[in-house]
């Protein structure tokens, strides 16, 4: 799953990222007349507002330094390189940024870089590249628009490791059937199954098989679209509390018009061509109306 | 446990995009206010409590650690409370007990959400492994279980449309509200787009950035307090066998220890006004019953009676609350600040006349979460 979060910059954010983007440094004057870069919004001593600006160089020297013998994705660069601590010159705290130097024999504290410019910047940490080994200034500035936005991908990848009650469960799946637990305490089935009952706190031990019918105990049809919505509306999203089981689950309601879906109406399962079964509750592709008569009221009541 | 007051609040203009300002400019907002309100500088809070919504709605994870600075809490004990939706109240809530407690004397309390930076419906749908996608955001959560309240109570359908027109109104007479549609109808809203059917576009609170902040002394500083006479939290889990999800019993409890601790046994007859978290109108009558203002089944009828607007026997948000304003991490403790707002008089357009004793209320998660609090003119 991913999501492109924006940021609103603010007036400080916002001036160091617009200056970055004209290839310039610019840090912040604290209560105590240290020169913080990245600029701070807030004062780290009095909590104040901070607000003098203060143009920083893009060269400076390496406070403290690590190597990356085998660069990860997504690092700065793809060969070995450093993580530095820089003191730019005319500021009094470190950034931290990367160092193209080849080799770690060419790092050592003291060592004075500069900052390699993108040549195209958007307003992010990023446009500077890298730092690199040299005594000699940086590229001069450049004009460039205001930054006051900024827009920061995020990706995260999982892997489940089914638990000894989700494989049976997920099993039965690839087979159709449908696998629960009981509490051997309250006795209550659980489906999909839980490895210990919420109520009594002890392990579900007793396997049970399900029948693919039930109830509609209560649902709402979903007639709004939004981002990364799997099924367009407008759908029937029904609780169903399989006969047999004591909790309901969330499943999609098909076969009838929205305007008709009853709270209690009976229905059963219809499955996926067994080819595209996989472990999954999507093997059940939807509910639909089984033609029984409702559900009376106090048969399901308990369970809303 | 000593007494503790709110001694101070503030809160940002909350709007459905904040642009102007960071995540840290937004919090500063609130903080600003609420110090200036209660007349404190930074050398007089002892500690910093910050409450946000689930990471997954800006996408920072714990953002506490870069808003050190911005929170003033350098040097001082910064704590992150999290519980969904409720986080705003529990903020409120573990603040006041830093004081109670005797372990500070001084704590700010600060809650934000900036949902302009993400998007809370996609994040509260992400597909969880081996479940039907069928989720949709929280309105498709909450919409069974309002469907399950009307047929259970036998509420009339238009006391859903009732609640949104008052909430709206009563938010067109704050100044910091985030909608204001002071010529909205029962009829308008009725007449409004269904959005996860029974719940209409109408009766959905909107996506906002705001941030709010209350500074909890154990004296007044300023001379104006909100005395904190009894606070409560209760969890249950998110499903289990059995689980009313209309009338869950974790606020039950939350509510009877509530009233117990401050010695109320008619909520109805003595609050004088409430802020309930009701993000879709019908939760307005679902807590009245949970919170215990009335029987279960009852509460539509104090909603369709007129008796929770401003003027009736128990007003609930006069502020507008939380469908006129849900910056989501913020929404619980400004619930928490708008009481302590009516029993200090500082309501302004939306003061309750001669509210002395006033109610905050927060859920959150899938209604598993509360936290509320009593605050009263009286020092007890």
């Amino acid at each position: 799953m991913g999501f492109d979060y924006t940021r609103s910059t603010g007036p400080t954010l916002g001036r160091f990222l617009s200056d970055l983007r004209r290839r310039r440094v610019t840090g912040i004057r604290g209560s105590d007349g240290r020169v913080h870069v990245p600029p701070l919004e807030y004062d780290p001593v009095t909590a104040q507002r901070l607000s003098e600006f203060v143009d920083v160089a893009a060269t400076g020297a390496v406070r403290g330094w690590s190597w990356i013998p085998e660069p990860l994705e997504g690092q700065p660069l793809a060969r070995p390189f450093a993580w530095a601590l820089i003191q730019l010159d005319g500021a009094d705290t470190s950034l931290l940024h990367a160092v193209d130097a080849g080799s770690p024999d060419r790092m050592a504290t003291g060592t004075r870089v500069r900052a390699r410019w993108r040549g195209e910047r958007v307003g992010a940490i990023t446009d500077i590249e890298c730092f690199e080994i040299s005594d000699e200034p940086a590229d001069p500035p450049a004009e460039a628009d205001d930054v006051t936005m900024v827009t920061t991908p995020v990706h995260l990848r999982y892997t489940h490791s089914a638990s000894p009650t989700e494989d049976p469960f997920l099993r039965g799946l690839m087979e159709g059937r449908l696998i629960a637990q009981r509490c051997p305490v309250c006795e209550k089935v659980y489906f999909p199954p839980r490895p210990a009952c919420p109520t009594d706190g002890v392990p579900t031990t007793d396997r049970v098989e399900l029948g693919d019918r039930g109830t509609v105990t209560t649902f709402c049809v979903v007639n709004v679209p939004f981002l990364g919505q799997r099924i367009p509306p407008p759908y029937v999203s029904a609780y169903v509390l399989l006969d047999g089981a004591d909790i309901p689950f969330l499943h999609l309601l098909l076969g009838v018009a929205p305007a008709d879906v009853r709270m209690g109406m009976r229905v059963e399962a219809v499955w996926k061509p067994r080819e595209e079964w996989g472990p999954s509750m999507q093997n059940i592709d939807h509910f639909r109306p089984s033609g029984e008569p409702d559900a009376p009221f106090d048969s399901y009541s308990r369970h809303l | 446990m000593r007494p503790a007051a709110v001694v101070g609040t503030g809160q940002t203009h909350h709007a459905a995009k904040r642009l102007d300002v960071s995540m840290a400019g937004l919090c500063r907002e609130a903080i600003d206010r609420a110090m200036a309100d209660a007349g404190v500088d930074w050398p007089d809070v002892d500690a910093v409590v910050l409450g946000k919504a689930p990471d997954l709605f800006e996408g920072v994870m714990m953002p506490e650690l870069f808003l050190a600075d911005a929170l003033g809490a350098v040097g001082k004990p910064l704590l992150r409370v999290h519980t969904a939706g409720s986080v705003g109240g529990t903020t409120g809530n573990v603040a006041a007990s830093l004081v109670q407690s005797g372990v500070h004397d001084r704590v700010l309390a600060v809650a934000f959400e900036k949902q302009s930076e993400s998007n809370a419906m996609w994040a509260l749908s992400v597909p969880t492994p081996f479940t039907m996608p069928v989720h949709a955001g929280a309105g498709g959560y909450f919409a069974p279980h309002v469907r399950a309240y009307i047929r259970r109570a036998g509420a009339p359908e238009h006391v859903g449309a009732m609640v949104a027109a008052k909430d709206r109104r009563n938010g067109a007479l704050n100044p910091y509200a985030h909608l204001k549609q002071p010529d909205i109808t029962v009829e308008s809203v009725r007449a409004s787009t269904m959005l996860w059917d029974p719940i209409r576009y109408d009766e959905t609170c909107p996506s906002s950035d705001g941030a709010c902040a209350v500074v909890i002394s154990s004296a007044p500083t300023s001379g104006k307090a909100a005395w904190i006479r009894a606070t409560a939290m209760r969890t249950e889990p998110t499903t289990f066998a059995g689980r009313d999800q209309v009338n869950p019993r974790a606020g039950q409890d939350a509510a009877r220890a509530l009233w117990r601790q401050a010695g109320i046994t008619d909520p109805l007859s003595e609050v004088d006004a409430a802020e309930i978290y009701v993000p879709f109108s019908w939760f307005e009558p679902m807590w009245l019953e949970n919170l215990g203002f009335t029987e279960a089944g009852q509460g539509w009828k104090l909603t369709e009676a007129g008796e929770t607007e401003i003027g009736g026997r128990l007003p609930v948000n006069p502020s507008g609350g939380v469908l006129s304003s849900n910056p989501i991490g913020a929404s619980g403790l400004l619930r928490f600040a708008e009481a302590a707002m009516q029993v200090m008089g500082t309501a302004g357009e939306h003061q309750v006349d001669g509210a002395r004793v006033a109610l905050g209320h927060a859920y959150g998660g899938g209604s598993q979460f509360f936290a509320m609090w009593v605050v009263g003119s009286e020092k007890p």
